[in-house]
């Protein structure tokens, strides 16, 4: 039951370019850290995130285990048409999570 | 008993391997393999075309107090035509224990080649991002940033 | 020849105990005190400030939709409480009425689903105790702290003040002799804190997660490699109390980032 949160224009001129935040609530464990008897602790991360907006991936990462816990993105998409924009996140088990927010563009 | 010349070793050739010896203990072992591995992850995504300085510029807190967590954001000049656009970006570490840290995916849809993450660091280092051009063209920057340990340090 | 020996034995067992500092305890003076957040540089600071990435947010939006669900109870906490809790945190650690228990606010929330919502208790630190935690102290942000050190609360705010004073640990420190004593001065790479608790729960990047007092207080004992107490004992609600008590003027900030 991951917790995310996004920042998304509620609208945008055509052609512009906005800038889009997605937080996920996620432990991003390692796989280097050790436990209080020394046991490996096992790596278990998000690997994938893609945005998807007008009919295509925009923006996508691959997440390696630097990527800190609770792992936050900030980029950009240009607003061309009105519609959903839906965020996925994948970690190493396909495991997903998912969520959508909406711009209007004027 | 007297020995052959040849197969003794001479004082200066005793001297020069010592020295040498001493200059690779000195040297953490770990120091080379991290920068190799760097190396080879660089090679892994984009082969072995060459890289240029230049076009991207890497930010990060000039001193990072808890490696855990560190803000980290990479910029490169680009149009983001379709014709001349930004495909993807490498962010790679000389000394984490792994040397991808992360790699994002762009598209002419995105308007803006300028990126923003939070990483984790496992030391003072300087961290690099290698661009890849729709042309195949590659270009880098980069920005190290010191991280100091905390006080109370539990292990 | 038997005396020796004993004298001897009573001076290593003195010697391993705690020993409470018997000279008089000096206390911040209002204009020295100082959040958690004036020690941070300015990058942490932004993440704190930051009303979207704070990463502590992600649990105060689970709290908060815990706080309005029913789940396996008829009895949301909104029923109750309705959607307003501002100042509620405030006022913790107190004590109980009914029962005459100091109670802290992850405590009172176990409370009310015990009594009132016949719910179990919620584990220490569990994610669903922290969410509903970090919800109801994010209500009391800005405000001050409230809390009473008389009457019914006094024995505890004694306890929790002499814990505060008395060294402990390998490193033999008390929390006074860093926190106090020597607050803004340098220790390894940090400047030491004036170890107050306005700012929690916290998302502290050394866990890379929210969490309660409780667990930096455990990990403060850990440093100075004293035996930490359980989650949940009755010393550090009352050491939340005298902490609590001895930030006066601060303002709360859950969810802080601390380091």
């Amino acid at each position: 039951m991951a917790s995310i949160r996004l920042a998304v224009p509620d609208t945008a001129q055509r052609g512009e370019t906005v800038e889009i935040k997605a937080l996920i609530q996620h432990d991003m464990e390692s796989g280097f850290r050790r436990g209080s008897r020394g046991e490996a602790i096992p790596r278990d991360i998000i690997v994938r995130f893609e945005c998807r907006y007008d009919g295509a991936v925009v923006f996508a990462a691959d997440f390696h285990p630097a990527v800190a816990a609770n792992p936050i993105l900030t980029f950009h998409l240009r607003a061309t048409k009105s519609g959903p924009i839906d965020f996925e996140w994948t970690d190493q088990h396909g495991t997903q999570w998912q969520d959508q927010a909406v711009l209007e563009v004027i | 008993m007297t020995m052959d010349r040849s197969s003794r070793l001479n004082r200066r050739q005793l001297l020069a391997g010592a020295g040498g010896a001493i200059l690779i203990s000195t040297t953490p072992l770990s120091a080379w393999a991290a920068q190799a591995d760097m190396d080879r992850a660089r090679l892994d995504l984009f082969g072995d075309r060459p890289v240029q300085e230049g076009r991207v510029t890497v930010k990060l807190p000039p001193i990072a107090e808890n490696g855990h967590s560190v803000a980290l954001s990479v910029s490169v000049e680009s149009p983001m035509s379709a014709e001349n656009y930004v495909k993807r970006i490498a962010i790679l570490s000389p000394r984490n224990p792994l040397a991808t840290i992360a790699v994002f995916h762009l598209t002419p849809h995105s308007g803006m080649a300028e990126v923003s993450t939070r990483i984790r660091m496992s030391g003072t280092q300087r961290i690099v991002a290698i661009a890849e051009m729709n042309d195949g063209s590659l270009w880098s920057g980069g920005m190290e940033t010191l991280v100091t340990l905390a006080a109370c340090v539990l292990q | 020849m038997i005396r020796a020996a004993c004298l001897v034995l009573t001076a290593l067992v003195c010697a391993c105990q705690p020993v409470a500092d018997k000279t008089p305890a000096a206390e911040l003076s209002d204009e020295d005190i100082q959040s958690g957040y004036a020690f941070l540089n300015a990058s942490i600071q932004a993440l704190q400030d930051d009303d979207f990435g704070n990463p502590g947010l992600l649990w105060v939006d689970r709290g908060s939709d815990l706080f309005a669900s029913t789940g396996e109870t008829e009895t949301a906490c909104v029923n109750c409480h309705t959607d307003d809790t501002r100042g509620a945190a405030a006022t913790y650690p107190k004590v109980d009425p009914i029962s005459g228990k100091l109670l802290n606010l992850e405590g009172r929330i176990n409370q009310c689903r015990t009594e009132h919502q016949g719910l179990p208790p919620l584990a220490h630190e569990s994610d669903e105790l922290l969410s509903l935690t970090a919800f109801v102290a994010h209500q009391s942000k800005g405000m001050t702290s409230k809390v009473v050190t008389t009457g019914p609360a006094a024995a505890a705010y004694a306890l929790g003040r002499d814990y505060f004073l008395t060294r402990r640990g390998q490193f033999n420190l008390s929390c006074q002799q860093c926190h106090t004593e020597n607050w803004g001065k340098q220790l390894r790479g940090d400047t030491i804190s004036q170890g107050h608790g306005n700012g929690f729960p916290a998302y502290r990047l050394e866990w890379e997660s929210l969490g309660s007092l409780q667990r930096r207080l455990r990990d403060c004992d850990m440093g100075v490699r004293a035996e930490p107490l359980p989650f949940g004992d009755e010393t550090y609600i009352a050491l939340e109390l005298y902490l609590a008590a001895r930030s006066q003027g601060l303002e709360l900030e859950s969810p802080a980032v601390r380091r």
